[in-house]
Formats: structure tokens, sequence, C-alpha cells
């Protein structure tokens, strides 16, 4: 059946005219002026832009905050609903999972919306607290789906050998649990630093994020300059992936 | 004691993550403009939904046509070239097979402003006007890896004499593909058009930086116009309601019923 290999062919030619090549756009555009010759300004000058480099530190700040906050929130929910002890039914893992499936406006929209009824004043604080929870499910979900296919039998082994039930947590279950971590982590930190939109929805356009930027210079026809901040962008998110390969597999098993 | 506070947290969790979609769904049966001002039970916003009068609820309408025939388009698309991918790949060896693989993980790790912008600047560069077919480009674009991911382990696991037997028994290789592979691998390929879809109905970003300036609306760009514009269109309430029903019963009927099969194997 070995000349069935031609048939990724097709395919082949398709990513390299809708994936690479766009890519290789981007790196070209980034390097080169509005009349296509070559320069390094665009690069420059978004770390001589005072602005600009305000809202990179504080579009990183704001995802590390919240990959922190799912972390926190989410690992003892996760813990809780993978323990056949507190956990049998499979639709509170449905109710769960199910905000992944719900387009992540709508949802950024009605959490808005219960912002203004209640009359909490928009600003960084709604922000964090809509973005977890917009991504809690992302955090969650992976982490209890490593938690609820581990062994048992690692844990019932460290606390036949004397380890207190704290000790088996943080020696056995933590550390078996990590490549879930990972995997959540890279599933709220990735969205939420390439993010637009959510942001604007959540504090009423008062905080600018990095994404918004960018946006912002490819509707105005700025596409060099917009295309150096997607390299910036993209540099990131390359430094932040060679920690971790796992993201596909998780999103990969959804159903 | 134990049990008490893991329940509670989690309830505490969950309460927390449906206050707004419960507030949205109560909202839904008032006809009131503002949300959290109550004027009374109507059905009238569901009704507009479904036979819409209003313009603003005719252009919601529109919208929510525009993503689905986007979806559907570039999920089954997406299904066919993802298959016969995945049918490639497995027949690839190492270094080419790593290659492609590769090249599939592209669109699943980029973030979607990224694809956006990349794609964007692919139709600027080849002088393509953007509209309702450069959408379906970039969707299939971020949709096909998904489906190759949900084939290729059908491939991986299945046992190769079986193609081989029908060969062997008389079968030409396309009654082989036909009456063997493709039943082999529908699971794979169902999985991954719902995945598509879901993904295509979800999108927002790349939609935004390819639909060009002709004015295509899907849900996702027409919610965003209409936060900007400040005044929530009271028919998203229903409509908001209504996909959210129907989300969380395919969930449930879909989990029940996987949880009893793996009972019964059990």
């Amino acid at each position: 059946m070995n000349k069935r290999s031609s048939w990724s062919l097709p395919y082949l030619i398709f990513m390299i005219i809708f994936v690479v090549l766009p890519l290789i756009l981007v790196l070209i555009y980034a390097f080169q002026d509005a009349q296509g010759h070559f320069t390094l300004e665009n690069i420059t000058r978004f770390f001589s832009d005072a602005d600009a480099l305000s809202t990179f530190a504080l579009s990183l700040e704001i995802a590390i905050l919240n990959t922190l906050i799912c972390l926190l929130l989410g690992y003892p929910a996760a813990w809780i609903l993978a323990n056949k002890k507190y956990n049998r039914s499979a639709v509170t893992v449905v109710l769960f999972i199910l905000p992944m499936w719900i387009n992540a406006l709508m949802r950024t929209l009605a959490t808005a919306e219960l912002f203004n009824v209640f009359g909490v004043t928009l600003g960084k604080g709604t922000l964090l607290f809509g973005m977890a929870y917009d991504y809690l499910p992302f955090m969650i979900y992976p982490i209890y789906n490593i938690l609820s296919r581990m062994d048992p039998s690692y844990a019932e082994a460290a606390e036949d050998l004397g380890a207190t039930p704290w000790k088996v947590f943080w020696k056995v279950t933590v550390p078996l649990s990590l490549p879930g971590v990972i995997s959540g982590v890279m599933m709220v930190f990735m969205p939420t630093v390439s993010t637009f939109a959510i942001s604007e929805f959540l504090t009423n356009n008062k905080i600018k994020l990095f994404g918004t930027i960018i946006q912002e210079n490819i509707n105005s026809s700025m596409w060099n300059y917009g295309a150096a901040l997607a390299l910036i962008m993209l540099i990131i998110i390359g430094i932040t992936t060679l920690f971790s390969n796992d993201r596909k597999s998780v999103e990969g098993g959804l159903i | 004691m134990k049990k008490f506070f893991a329940k509670a947290y989690i309830w505490f969790l969950l309460i927390i993550l449906y206050a707004p979609i419960i507030f949205i769904a109560i909202f839904s049966f008032s006809e009131s403009r503002v949300l959290g001002n109550w004027t009374g039970f109507s059905t009238n916003l569901y009704a507009n939904l479904f036979s819409p009068q209003a313009a603003s609820a005719t252009s919601l309408f529109k919208a929510i046509y525009n993503t689905l025939i986007i979806a559907l388009i570039s999920a089954f698309v997406s299904m066919i070239l993802g298959a016969i991918a995945a049918i490639g790949i497995y027949n690839l060896r190492n270094r080419n097979k790593s290659i492609m693989l590769f090249l599939n993980n592209i669109p699943i790790i980029n973030p979607d402003i990224i694809t956006g912008v990349a794609l964007f600047l692919l139709f600027v560069f080849l002088h393509i006007s953007q509209g309702y077919t450069t959408v379906v480009l970039a969707h299939i674009t971020f949709c096909t890896p998904y489906v190759v991911l949900s084939v290729m382990p059908r491939l991986t696991q299945m046992n190769p004499n079986i193609y081989e037997a029908a060969l062997d028994l008389g079968a030409t290789p396309m009654q082989a593909l036909r009456k063997v592979l493709i039943p082999l691998l529908r699971p794979g390929m169902i999985s991954g058009f719902i995945l598509a879809f879901t993904m295509s109905l979800d999108d927002f970003v790349v939609t935004f930086f390819t639909r060009g300036t002709i004015g295509l609306e899907t849900l996702s760009t027409y919610i965003y116009a209409d936060a900007r514009k400040g005044g929530l269109t009271p028919e998203l309430r229903p409509l908001m309601t209504i996909i959210f029903l129907t989300i969380l019963i395919l969930l449930v009927i879909f989990n029940v019923r996987k949880a009893k099969s793996e009972k019964q194997l059990a």
C-alpha cells in the first residue's frame, strides 16, 4: 500500500501555500518598509516605542497572572473531579468542559454584561476575573484527563510505605500529573498572551493588550509594522512551545 | 467533612462559571432592551429571532446563516482533505513523515492572531480580494490539522493485513479503499468533522482578518461589532440560550453513552 504515500501530496501543497508561505510573508513584511526595501526600522521602532513596550509587558503580565489563577483554581477542581471518592458523575465533568464549546466572545460578553449590571467598574480586575472565566475549563480539562487515568496503585503504594496524604499528594500525584499541567498552562497562556477583543470587552477599551495593537496596525494598513509585531509574538510563542509539545494531543482528544 | 468541602468547592466554581449564562438565559424571556431591567415575562425575543422583523434581528439572522454555511463547507472540505492526507502521511517513511506532522502542527500551535495576520498578508501578497472564499480557505487551514490528528490513530491501530487480505481476495485497490479502509476510518473522520465544525463556528480572529471589507459578518464578528457599538442586540440573548442548551444536551447524551459503553466493556 506504499504508493498511497503520494496521497499526502495535495495536503503538502496546500500547507506550503497556506501555512508556510504566509509565515515567510510575515518575516518578509516585518523587514520591509512600505516601498518594499529591506529595513530593520520596524523592529527598532518597537523597541523604542514606550507605548508598545509597556503594552507588551502588560500582556505578558496579564497572561502569566491569568495562567497562575487558572492553575490555582483549576488544579484542586480537576483533582476533586478525578477522585472517585468525591465525584462519580460524568455530568459534573461535562459541566466543566462545556464552556469550551461555546463561542468565547459570547461568554465574554455575557460576563461583561453581568459586571455592568452589578455596577462593577471595568478595569484590570474585571479583565483578570473575566479571563479566568474564559480559560479555567482549558486548565481543568487536561489535568483532569491525566489524573483520572492515573493508576491509583502508585498513591496506595506510597501510603503503604508510610507517606502522609500530604506527602503522597506532593511527591506522587503532582509529579505524575505534570504533563497535564503543562498542557493546561499552554492552553491558557498561548491564547491569553495573543488575545484581542476579549480585553476590549472586559475593560471597556480601557486596557489595550498586544493583540489589539497588532490588529490596529494591520487594519490601518500599517502592514509592515503589524507584521513585525506579529513576528515578536511568534518568537514568544516559539519560546513557550519549546517547553511542551503536548498541547495538540490534548485538544485532539476532546471528542 | 472533606467530602463536603470538595463538593462545595466544585459547586462554587460551577455557580460562578455559569452565572453569566444563566443571567442571559433569564433575561432572554424579557423584552427589555437593557439587561438587568426586568419588564415582565415575554417570548417575543425568541419569536423575533426566528422570524426577524427588526433590522438588527435580520442582520443577526444573516450572520448566523453565514456562520453555519462557512462551518459546514470548511468542515466538510477539511474532513476529505484531512482523511486523504492522513492515509498519505501514514504511508510515508520516517523523515518525510515527521516533516508532514511538523507542518500539520503549525496551525494548531499558532495563536489565532498569527494565523489571521499571516493569511491576511498572503491574500494581500497574491492580490486575492477577500470575502467568503478567503474565509473558507482560512478555516480549512486551521481545521484540517485536527482532522488529520483524529484520523491518524485509526490508521495506526488498524491491522494492515485486513487491507492486504482484501487485495488478495481479488478486490481492486479502489474497492479495498471503499469497502475496507473508509469504513475503518469513518469514526475518526466523523469526530474530525465535528471538531472542525465547532472550531469554525467558534472562530473570531481568523475570520476577522480574512473577511475583507465586503461586509461579510459571521456570528462572532457580528457580536464584536455589536459590542463596540455599545448596545447588545436583545435577540442575542435567546440565541445564546438556545446554543447553550443544545451543546449541553448533546454533550450530556454523548458522555452518558460513552460512560455506559465503557461500563459494558469493563
